[in-house]
């Protein structure tokens, strides 16, 4: 039976101390074929510094159906972002 | 409260129902509900766009060694090897929409999935290594970015990373075809004998006019598509006619004419008996291009074996 290996997932960051980013997948039988393979396919022009590979089977995802749902307690909380808050005339540097 | 409904606006952005969404301009993303037809048509043409990458690296590879220089040699290795990459990117983004690659690769094997018909034509000369980096990346390029805004998230990302790497694939084509236009006159003839033979079916790449392409409303109204194949077309000759003035090349079409009600150029009819002929399995390399692509895949089926059976035995181990 012909196989096309296990689907990873890739992340990379693309300077020292920046976010990692999805960048895409790619396929290969064990960790170590994972990162050659993600390497060889999404930092041919020095792209990256880092790169996660996780299997795609271990990423839990929510759903976009329960989003109203889901996403909802937040929604009140606006005392949470800085611009609720008065600041007095005149203060600086706050 | 302002801040409220900002926060509530932030919300509904990433929900409501696949109609809304496509209506605000919004990405259609791997979990979202999308009608079968969006999902069809997207593991269509994602597909075959896949299949071109991987398929075009076969008339370029047959120069690899026979390459004029070092330099050259190395340009077109990595050329290859991102087209390659392309292939790759393309096959994840539509693995997303739930068919496999074993499923994509059966498919072009039994020709139901296509690709792009201008790599059932050969490279004849290394004046065709300028002409396909030149005009048929050039051709690839204006369709490309106009898919960097279609509406399903993984696929617009896939043209965004692929469209930064393909202006190296043009200009590459488009220097050499400068060398040997600056060159002597047999190697100018061998220049202009390519652009002679990849002038239409590059134009021939951009597909039908609209009336004539079966499933654009679709992709219209699905925003997967955001420009016509004449709106391409037209925009590819406008840029490439100069190109070819520039170097000395000229463009084998003797209807071409600048219409400078318009501000573009008129162009000759495209012969579509032979983009259909060549579609349907009658151009000169089809037969060969996919007995090579199921030899090698059926060759490279022992390393994929081999790579499980390893991870089996060292899972074992461990």
């Amino acid at each position: 039976m012909d196989t096309q290996l296990g689907k990873w997932e890739v992340f990379m960051q693309a300077k020292p101390g920046a976010n990692y980013i999805h960048a895409g997948a790619i396929h290969a039988s064990d960790k170590k074929m994972a990162l050659q393979n993600a390497r060889d396919t999404y930092t041919r022009r020095g792209e990256g510094t880092s790169i996660w590979v996780v299997p795609t089977d271990a990423i839990v995802a929510s759903n976009p159906d329960d989003n109203d749902m889901f996403f909802d307690p937040s929604n009140d909380k606006t005392y949470r972002l800085p611009t609720f808050y008065v600041m007095p005339e005149g203060a600086k540097a706050i | 409260m302002e801040l409220l409904e900002k926060n509530e606006k932030l919300q509904d952005k990433a929900s409501g129902s696949f109609e809304a969404k496509i209506e605000r301009d919004d990405a259609i993303e791997p979990r979202d509900n999308m009608p079968e037809g969006y999902r069809k048509h997207l593991i269509r043409q994602m597909s075959q766009h896949a299949h071109s990458e991987v398929i075009g690296m076969q008339p370029e590879g047959n120069w690899i060694t026979r390459a004029p220089s070092l330099r050259a040699k190395q340009i077109l290795l990595a050329k290859i090897q991102d087209e390659g990459g392309h292939g790759l990117y393309l096959y994840s983004a539509a693995e997303t929409l739930g068919i496999s690659r074993d499923e994509m690769i059966a498919q072009l094997h039994s020709g139901k999935a296509k690709y792009s018909n201008i790599f059932n034509y050969p490279a004849l000369t290394w004046a065709d290594i300028g002409a396909i980096g030149w005009l048929v990346d050039g051709a690839a390029i204006v369709n490309q970015v106009s898919l960097q805004r279609t509406s399903y998230g993984p696929y617009s990302r896939a043209m965004v990373r692929i469209c930064k790497e393909e202006s190296f694939h043009q200009r590459q084509g488009y220097e050499i075809m400068a060398k040997m236009m600056s060159g002597t006159a047999a190697q100018r003839e061998m220049a202009q004998d390519a652009m002679n033979r990849w002038w239409w079916p590059s134009l021939m790449m951009f597909g039908p006019h609209e009336s004539e392409s079966p499933r654009s409303g679709d992709a219209f109204k699905w925003k997967i598509k955001r420009s016509t194949n004449d709106e391409l077309r037209q925009k590819f000759i406008d840029k490439t006619v100069q190109q070819a003035e520039v170097i000395g090349l000229k463009v084998p079409d003797d209807q071409l004419r600048w219409n400078e009600e318009k501000k573009s150029y008129d162009h000759g009819p495209i012969n579509w008996d032979e983009f259909h002929s060549v579609i349907n399995g009658n151009g000169p390399c089809n037969k060969q291009r996919m007995a090579h692509h199921k030899k090698v895949h059926a060759e490279g089926a022992w390393v994929r074996e081999a790579a499980e059976a390893y991870r089996l035995k060292e899972e074992k181990l461990n």
